[in-house]
């Protein structure tokens, strides 16, 4: 089966600074890779090439390739707010707008000019029960989504970004700042998630990519040293600075 | 130990002497002008016209006119004002363009009003042709409030948090739809503020008013009648000793509007964002 995103040869810099050295990466369908490594060592930055999204970033700008379903994310006849539709992302902080959670969850349907309230409400309650909020809000909706608690928030985020019924879903850190509840929480979801979407995950730490993750990427420095399936990498790892970071030797 | 807590003690005094202070006076004034001017205030003085110069009758004039060129001034300002402050805040990068800009508002927001009042003269009276005329007063108030407007309005779009818009972009958004849908209902109550502020200072302008509106106390018939604003009528009344207590009356009046246009507008804004906020 071939890969749902690949990445080719990527070389990227912020102004004179390279961040990523010639990586080369395969996300494959349906399943959940765990991309681990240091900070510094340019997983936010290969999630946010994926998406585009780095091209908010004054000064920031990349050479190689970015496939989605084997076509160049940067070709001529992309549209870039099309792609972002299609690969939704979650922030390492949880980011509701300032609006009540339903309105969150229905940003991206409106955007798309969806404005019965009928579909957009059905497309709440799916969005919300899918990352296992609905349950604890469905009686609020209208509330402000700043009133969550955080874990909340922060799979609010997520039904947010599946609203839009993405095909891949990128993770910077989802769970940085929850309690280890909320995280529970969202791992579980994430394992239902899979069946239907591809995801790519940078965990916040290297026991929830064992948790979660299919298969694992390794980046120090802004260059991948080692992928593999989730249990050869823990268990066997190849290379001696894989295994120095994964038993917590530096990082 | 002591030393410390003696000084705690003294800092605190002097805090709190300096905000009675201030509360103390702006209370003083805000009650003169009300206690000598209430009294004054009744339905006649502000339904009727002004008779003999504004000795007698009322100030029915004077509040159309304010309300009109106050209108006319702020609904030429905003739509530039707050284009130009989301231009340099959102639509370019930070160079040459966006500092000459800055600092030309920079500078118009310090000079006095009666330089604007001199220009609106000179270029809508005069050259333009347009005479002594709401329309030339509006046009030249404009310009006056467009530094603070385009000020005030970039200060409130830059506070607007960073990831709001990369999560706008996040879900499929165009730059103007983000803007329209993330940034500026965030932004919102800081522009409000500003263009509080602007109405306030229009509605208290007098020199650049008289030179550019005239002072005419008939009702305005047009945007092209000369009128006069309630600032300009209370300053005539008091500086040429016409009647103090008509201009304590006209103060009184003045003072009510501001509060009141602060009140409707904060409650429409609130209205605005009640639904997200807090």
């Amino acid at each position: 089966m071939p890969p749902k995103m690949a990445i080719r040869r990527l070389d990227f810099f912020y102004e004179k600074k390279q961040a990523l050295f010639g990586l080369s990466l395969d996300i494959p369908a349906n399943g959940i890779l765990a991309m681990i490594g240091p900070g510094g060592s340019g997983i936010t930055t290969t999630l946010r090439a994926l998406n585009r999204l780095y091209e908010l970033t004054p000064g920031a700008r990349m050479e190689g390739e970015i496939l989605l379903d084997g076509k160049s994310v940067h070709g001529a006849d992309v549209s870039v707010t099309q792609l972002r539709r299609r690969v939704g992302m979650v922030f390492d902080v949880p980011t509701p707008l300032p609006v009540s959670i339903f309105d969150n969850v229905a940003y991206g349907p409106r955007l798309q000019g969806q404005k019965s309230k009928k579909i957009l409400e059905e497309i709440a309650e799916r969005a919300l029960t899918q990352a296992t909020l609905w349950d604890e809000v469905k009686d609020r909706q209208h509330t402000p989504a700043m009133r969550l608690s955080g874990g909340q928030q922060q799979r609010l985020c997520i039904a947010r970004m599946l609203a839009l019924e993405p095909e891949v879903i990128l993770l910077d850190r989802p769970c940085s700042g929850l309690d280890p509840i909320s995280t529970a929480k969202i791992e579980d979801s994430l394992t239902l998630l899979k069946q239907q979407y591809t995801i790519v995950i940078a965990p916040h730490n290297v026991q929830q990519a064992g948790r979660v993750a299919d298969r694992v990427a390794f980046l120090l420095s802004g260059r991948l040293i080692e992928e593999g399936p989730n249990g050869e990498v823990f268990a066997n790892p190849r290379d001696p600075r894989t295994s120095d970071y994964i038993t917590g030797r530096f990082g | 130990m002591k030393k410390a807590r003696r000084r705690e003690k003294l800092a605190r005094a002097v805090i709190w002497g300096a905000a009675l202070l201030v509360m103390g006076v702006l209370l003083f004034i805000i009650a003169h002008v009300l206690i000598k001017g209430l009294p004054v205030l009744s339905w006649e003085f502000l339904t009727a016209p002004a008779r003999d110069m504004g000795r007698a009758g009322g100030i029915a004039s004077t509040i159309v006119g304010t309300l009109l060129l106050t209108a006319v001034a702020v609904a030429i300002a905003i739509p530039f004002g707050v284009g130009t402050a989301f231009y340099l805040a959102e639509y370019t990068k930070e160079g040459a363009v966006t500092r000459i800009i800055r600092f030309s508002a920079e500078s118009l927001a310090g000079i006095p009003s009666i330089v604007y009042g001199l220009f609106g003269f000179l270029f809508f009276v005069v050259y333009l042709k347009m005479g002594w005329s709401i329309l030339s007063g509006g046009l030249t108030l404009a310009f006056m409030i467009l530094p603070t407007l385009v000020r005030t309005a970039e200060e409130a779009i830059r506070t607007v948090p960073r990831s709001y818009r990369e999560v706008s972009f996040s879900l499929g958004a165009t730059k103007w739809q983000t803007i329209a849908r993330a940034v500026f209902p965030s932004a919102l109550r800081g522009i409000a503020n500003g263009i509080i502020l602007s109405v306030g200072r229009c509605i208290a302008e007098t020199a650049a008013v008289i030179l550019t509106a005239g002072s005419a106390l008939r009702m305005p018939a047009s945007l092209f009648s000369s009128a006069r604003t309630m600032a300009v009528h209370f300053y005539t009344l008091a500086y040429e000793g016409i009647s103090m207590p008509n201009a304590y009356g006209t103060a009184a009046l003045l003072v009510l509007l501001i509060f009141l246009i602060n009140v409707v507008a904060n409650a429409l804004v609130n209205r605005f964002v009640a639904k997200g906020n807090k």
